[in-house]
C-alpha cells in the first residue's frame, strides 16, 4: 500500500480533549499521538466515556454531549469538519453489517466512488476477499455468515473505504476467545500494513497486550491514571 | 367459564367483530354487482350492471381524477418524508415538525379540506390578504382554484392529511432501525448525511412502513369527504360517483352503484399491486446505485428545500384552521378585506341547538367506540404477555384490512347485513362501523408501548404474591395510563372523522359533526361552516390536550397527598 514517511506531523493527534455531559466533564482532559502503523490502547471500566471518546474523533458525538480539545490527522484539524469528510475508519463491537446487501453489497459501500468501472470495483472486492480467504463469500447474504467472519468482512469493508485512520470500540469483545486472539492480529496486521494511525478502547487487558503499543488507563471519572508501553509480545 | 378462558378468546373475537362486517360487506357489495339482490327483484346474476357502469358518459374522467390526485398526494407524501427525513435527520427540526404533526394528524380530513378551501378560494383569505393592492382584483377572480379540473386542490389537501401520518409513522419506525449506527458506520466511511441516510436507514425503514403507504395509497384513491370539498363534481372522483349511485332514488342504479364499488376495490387493489412492483424495481436499482459508492454531498439544499415545503404546509394547515375559527365569528367580512368587518358570536348561537344535538352524537359515538376499542386492545396484549404470544406480519395484515379495502367497497354491503339483522341506523350499527377504523389505529398506537414495559416490574409483583388480573389493574394500567389515554384520544379522533360508515351505518339518523360539515360545504353559508369545521377540528385537540394533561394531574395530586400523608 502507500508508503508514509513517518514525521512529526503524521498520524492521528489528540490534544486536550474533554467530554462534558450538560456543562459536567465526564472525561479528560486527555492528549495522545497515535504514529502510522501504531496502535494506542485506551483502557477503562465501562462508562468512563471511552466509546464517547471515539464518536468524538469520528464526529458522531450524541449531540446531548459536548467535547472540546484539536483532533489533528497528518496535520490537519478535523473537530470542525462533518464525519463524512474525515476519512476516519471505525469498528464496533457489532459489525454492523447492512442486512439489506449482500457481502459483496457492504464492500461495494465501503469502496470509493472514484473506482467507476464495474469490472474493477468488482476486481478489488474479490481481491480483498481473497486476502481474507473468504472468496467464497461474494453473493452470501451477511445473515448467513458466522460472528468471525463477520467481523472479518466489517473491516474490510472499513479498509476498503481508504480511512487514514482506525478507531477500534472494543470490536473484540462480542467474539469467542479463540476467535478473538486470531481476529485481533487480522486487524492488526492490516492496520499495520497499511500504516494506519489506530485507536483502540477496550477493557480486556489482552486486547492491550496484543496491541503491542502505548496503553492509556482511564478511570471510572475519565481521568488518566497511568501510561505505560505495553510489552510486546 | 373462568375469566381466563374469557381473555383467551378476547383476540380472535376481535378480529371476528372487525373483519365480519368487512367480509360480509364486500360480499354483499359484490353479489348486486353481478346483478343478484332479491329485495330489488335481482334473483339471477348477470353482468348488465358493469354494462351500464362502462357506459356512463363521466366514468373515464371520474376515473383519471381517481388516479392523478390518488396517485400524485401518495407519492408527494412519501417523498417528502423520506427526503425531509434525510436530510433532517437527528435535527432540531425534526424534533419541531415531530410536535406539530400529532395536533395536525388529529385534525378531521372534512376540516382540513374545508379550512383549505377557505384558504386557497378564488375568494378565500390569501387573494383577500393581497387584493386588491398587489393583484387589482376587485372581484375574486375567475379560476377554480378549488375544485380544479386536474383535481389538485384535492392532492394538495391529500398530501396535508397524509404527510403527518407518514412521518409518525415513519419516525416510529426510525426508533427500531438502529438509525444512528447505521449512519455513524456510513458517514465513516465517506458518506454526506442524506446518501447515507438513503442508502442504509431507507431500506431498513422501508420494510416498517410498508402498510402505512399502502394504507395511504388506499385511502388517496377512495377519499369521500374531501372530495366532496375540494374535487370538481360533474362528474366527480369515483368513489363520490359510486356515492351518489348509491343515495340515487331510481333504486335500480343500486346495481350500477355496486358495480362501482368493485371497479374502485379493484383499482386500489391495482395500485398497491403496481407500487409494489415498483418498489421490487427500485430496490433492485438501488442495489447496483449503492454498489457504485457514490458518497454525495452535504445535502443543504435538500434540507432548506424539504424544511421549507414541509413548513410550508403546516403553515397553510393552521392558517386554514385559523380562517375557519375566524369565519365562525364573523358578522361581516366583505371581499376583498383581509379581516372581517364586524364580528359577533350570532352564528354560535343562533345554531345552538343543532350544535349542542350534533356535538352530543359526536361525542357518544367517539367516546364508546374510543372505550370500547381501548378495552379489546388491552385484552388482547395481556392475553399476548399472559401466553408468551407475539403477533405475526401476517396478522399485522389483518389489523391493516379495515384500512386498506376501499370503504366505499363494503359499507353498502355492512349495511345490507345490519339490516337483515335488525341494527340498522341503531348506536349500535354507528360505533360498530366506527370500530372497524377506530380498533387498527388505537392498536397501532398501544401495542409498542405495551410491550415495551419491563416484564421484570410484573414479575416482581406476581412474586410478591398479587394474582395476574391484580397486576393488570393495578401495577400495568397505572404505569401504562399515559400511552392508555393517548391511544384512546387517537381512537376519539379516528371516529370523529368518519362520514362514509357514519352515513351508511346511522341510515341518515345520525348527523354528526363531519358529515354537517361536508353537507353544508355544498352551498351554505361559510360562517355556519366555520363553526362546525371549527368544532369538528377542535374536538380531538381537546381530547389530546386531555389525553396528555390527566396523567400529570394525577401525578400531581398523588405527590401532594404523600407529602400531606
Amino acid at each position: 500500500m502507500t508508503v508514509i514517511s513517518v514525521t512529526k506531523d503524521y498520524g492521528l493527534a489528540l490534544r486536550q480533549v474533554e467530554l462534558a455531559h450538560g456543562g459536567g466533564r465526564f472525561l479528560g482532559p486527555l492528549s495522545l499521538t497515535v504514529a502510522p502503523g501504531e496502535v494506542v490502547t485506551v483502557m477503562g471500566p465501562s462508562g468512563c466515556g471511552k466509546s464517547s471518546l471515539l464518536a468524538f474523533v469520528c464526529g458522531t458525538l450524541d449531540p446531548a454531549l459536548t467535547g472540546s480539545g484539536r483532533i489533528l490527522l497528518n496535520g490537519a484539524e478535523l473537530a470542525s469538519r462533518p464525519p463524512e469528510e474525515r476519512r476516519i475508519g471505525i469498528l464496533f463491537q457489532d459489525d454492523l453489517l447492512f442486512p439489506h446487501l449482500s457481502v459483496a453489497g457492504n464492500l461495494a459501500f465501503g469502496l470509493p466512488p472514484e473506482i467507476r468501472d464495474r469490472k474493477a470495483r468488482r476486481a478489488r472486492i474479490e481481491e480483498a476477499l481473497a486476502e481474507a480467504d473468504m472468496s467464497a463469500f461474494y453473493d452470501r447474504d451477511p445473515e448467513t455468515l458466522s460472528g468471525g467472519q463477520r467481523a472479518r468482512i466489517a473491516l474490510l469493508r472499513t479498509l476498503l473505504s481508504e480511512p487514514c485512520a482506525l478507531l477500534l470500540d472494543e470490536p473484540f469483545a462480542k467474539l469467542d476467545v479463540a476467535l478473538r486472539a486470531r481476529f485481533r492480529s487480522f486487524v492488526f496486521e492490516h492496520a499495520r500494513a497499511q500504516a494506519l494511525p489506530t485507536l483502540l478502547v477496550t477493557h480486556d487487558p489482552a486486547d492491550a497486550a496484543d496491541a503491542g503499543g502505548p496503553v492509556l488507563e482511564i478511570d471510572a471519572g475519565g481521568q488518566v491514571m497511568a501510561r505505560r508501553t505495553a510489552h510486546l509480545g | 367459564m373462568t375469566r381466563r378462558d374469557l381473555l383467551a378468546y378476547l383476540p380472535g373475537a376481535t378480529l371476528l367483530l372487525f373483519l365480519t362486517p368487512v367480509a360480509a360487506g364486500l360480499i354483499g357489495t359484490w353479489l348486486p354487482a353481478f346483478g343478484y339482490f332479491p329485495t330489488l327483484g335481482g334473483d339471477s346474476f348477470t353482468v348488465e350492471p358493469w354494462v351500464l357502469l362502462f357506459d356512463h358518459p363521466g366514468l373515464g374522467e371520474s376515473l383519471r381524477l381517481t388516479l392523478v390526485s390518488g396517485l400524485l398526494a401518495t407519492v408527494i407524501s412519501f417523498s417528502l418524508t423520506v427526503f425531509f427525513l434525510a436530510a433532517c435527520h437527528g435535527g432540531r427540526i425534526t424534533l419541531a415538525i415531530r410536535g406539530l404533526m400529532a395536533p395536525l394528524l388529529a385534525v378531521p380530513h372534512a376540516a382540513m379540506a374545508l379550512g383549505l378551501a377557505f384558504l386557497i378560494a378564488p375568494s378565500g383569505w390569501l387573494v383577500r390578504l393581497v387584493s386588491p393592492w398587489a393583484t387589482g382584483w376587485d372581484l375574486p377572480p375567475d379560476v377554480a382554484t378549488v375544485q380544479d379540473p386536474n383535481a389538485l386542490a384535492l392532492t394538495l389537501g391529500l398530501v396535508m392529511k397524509e404527510l403527518p401520518f407518514l412521518l409518525l409513522m415513519t419516525l416510529a419506525a426510525l426508533e427500531h432501525s438502529r438509525a444512528e449506527e447505521r449512519l455513524a458506520i456510513a458517514r465513516s466511511l465517506g458518506y454526506g448525511p442524506v446518501m447515507a441516510w438513503l442508502k442504509t436507514v431507507l431500506p431498513a425503514v422501508y420494510r416498517r412502513i410498508r402498510l402505512p403507504v399502502y394504507a395511504v395509497l388506499a385511502y388517496s384513491l377512495s377519499v369521500v369527504d374531501m372530495a366532496l370539498i375540494l374535487a370538481p363534481l360533474s362528474p366527480p372522483p369515483l368513489a363520490v360517483q359510486v356515492l351518489r349511485w348509491f343515495n340515487d332514488p331510481d333504486l335500480t342504479m343500486r346495481f350500477v352503484a355496486a358495480a362501482g364499488a368493485v371497479l374502485q376495490l379493484l383499482l386500489v387493489v391495482g395500485a398497491i399491486a403496481l407500487w409494489r412492483l415498483a418498489e421490487i424495481l427500485v430496490a433492485r436499482l438501488g442495489r447496483i446505485w449503492i454498489a457504485g459508492g457514490r458518497r454525495g454531498g452535504k445535502g443543504r439544499v435538500l434540507r432548506a428545500a424539504t424544511t421549507s415545503l414541509v413548513q410550508l404546509l403546516v403553515a397553510m394547515a393552521a392558517a386554514g384552521l385559523l380562517a375557519m375559527a375566524l369565519w365562525s365569528v364573523t358578522r361581516r367580512w366583505r371581499y376583498p378585506d383581509a379581516l372581517p368587518s364586524v364580528l359577533s358570536t350570532d352564528i354560535w348561537a343562533r345554531q345552538g341547538h343543532d350544535l349542542l344535538w350534533i356535538t352530543g352524537t359526536t361525542l357518544i359515538s367517539g367516546l364508546a367506540a374510543a372505550f370500547i376499542a381501548v378495552a379489546l386492545v388491552l385484552g388482547c396484549l395481556e392475553n399476548e404477555q399472559r401466553r408468551g404470544l407475539t403477533i405475526s406480519a401476517r396478522a399485522l395484515w389483518l389489523l391493516y384490512v379495515p384500512l386498506l379495502v376501499p370503504q366505499v367497497a363494503f359499507l353498502f354491503g355492512s349495511q345490507v347485513l345490519s339490516i337483515q339483522i335488525g341494527i340498522d341506523g341503531t348506536w349500535i350499527a354507528l360505533v360498530w362501523s366506527h370500530l372497524l377504523f377506530v380498533l387498527p389505529y388505537v392498536f397501532l398506537s398501544l401495542a409498542d408501548h405495551y410491550r415495551a414495559l419491563d416484564e421484570r416490574y410484573s414479575r416482581t409483583a406476581l412474586c410478591l404474591g398479587a394474582s395476574p388480573n391484580r397486576v393488570f389493574w393495578r401495577v400495568k394500567l397505572p404505569m401504562l395510563l399515559r400511552p392508555v389515554l393517548f391511544a384512546a384520544a387517537v381512537g376519539f379522533a379516528v371516529s370523529v372523522t368518519q362520514y362514509l360508515p357514519t352515513l351508511f351505518a346511522g341510515a341518515g339518523r345520525f348527523v354528526t359533526l363531519t358529515t354537517e360539515a361536508v353537507s353544508l360545504s355544498a352551498g351554505g353559508d361559510r360562517r355556519v361552516m366555520g363553526v362546525f369545521a371549527f368544532l369538528q377540528a377542535a374536538l380531538p385537540l381537546i381530547a389530546f390536550a386531555a389525553a396528555l394533561a390527566l396523567p400529570r394531574r394525577l401525578a400531581r395530586t398523588r405527590i401532594l397527598r404523600e407529602q400531606r400523608a
